[in-house]
């Protein structure tokens, strides 16, 4: 496996969804090729960085308005 | 489109059809339910689209307010959520081209653009490094971070990584095809991986090991 395949399969591996047989080339490409292995793991860290720190949340008192502003005007028939 | 399909044909009803359908009957407070399910992740969405905040308010009451009056409209044999999402995009474009007078823009333009498709910084990162940033300091980063994104990488990344939707299920609720979700999701990991580098490095002799000096080094 060359590194410009194992870049166009990282999504699956990442995602968990590559044959067996697939997987195992994966892993002794990543075994031999440290910068494979660090896109990899950087790849999954940043997915992971965004996930558990979610960008532009509602704060409540503005959620409370929102929702408060579109029920009233559902309930008038918009 | 055959696994949309497919998906939609399995027989276990999602909660969101009973809610549908009793504010079909007349019954605004299932809506309530339903707005206040959804509100919070069609807000970002729309934050991710138009990259302002008043802009996102608008686009999200926009989008409740035009499902609403929709509802007829909606097939049961996609998700609601997605049916939302697609209003709620379609929605935040509109205010961005309002904004954006000499530029068109789109969610499905074909983005040629080959940059951050090819990894550059190859250098490790620290264990744990957003550890080195305080909570105010690492959401700046990555909001400046995904802000540089195109905005159909920023909401496949979104739909997909953060909010956990399916291939299919994002691509429908963007009207892309598979391909092009799989593509854009790829495009955005690699690229948001690539600009996140500069933050989070291993420390090493220099203060700012660049991508050349890291590759040299390794």
């Amino acid at each position: 496996m060359t590194c410009t395949e194992f870049i166009a399969l990282l999504d699956d591996i990442i995602d968990g969804s590559i044959a067996a047989e697939t997987r195992a080339e994966v892993e002794k490409h990543m075994h031999k090729c440290g910068h494979c292995e660090v896109v990899f793991n950087t790849t999954r860290k940043t997915i992971e960085i965004y996930r558990s720190h979610q960008l532009y949340d509602l704060p409540n008192d503005l959620r409370d308005r929102l929702h408060a502003a579109i029920m009233a005007r559902c309930k008038k028939g918009c | 489109m055959t696994t949309i399909q497919s998906i939609a044909g399995q027989d276990e009803q999602h909660p969101d059809v009973a809610l549908v359908e009793q504010v079909r009957a007349g019954d605004v407070s299932a809506y309530d339910t339903l707005v206040r399910k959804y509100e919070r992740q069609i807000f970002r969405i729309a934050q991710h689209i138009t990259q302002n905040r008043e802009d996102a308010e608008d686009v999200m009451q926009d989008a409740f307010l035009k499902a609403y009056t929709k509802l007829d409209q909606f097939q049961g044999n996609s998700k609601f959520y997605t049916w939302l999402v697609r209003i709620a995009v379609n929605e935040s474009l509109m205010r961005l081209r309002k904004r954006r007078t000499s530029k068109m823009v789109s969610i499905d333009e074909d983005l040629e653009t080959e940059e951050g498709s090819v990894p550059r910084d190859l250098a490790d990162w620290a264990p744990d490094p957003e550890q080195n940033y305080t909570q105010a300091e690492l959401g700046q980063i990555l909001e400046k971070t995904i802000k540089g994104l195109p905005p159909g990488f920023k909401v496949v990344f979104e739909l997909r990584d953060v909010q956990g939707l399916s291939t299919e299920d994002t691509a429908e609720a963007l009207g892309l095809s598979i391909p092009a979700v799989k593509s854009r999701l790829l495009r955005a990991r690699l690229q948001l991986r690539e600009r996140l580098s500069r933050y989070f490095h291993k420390k090493k002799g220099s203060r700012r090991a660049g991508p050349r000096v890291a590759r040299a080094e390794s």
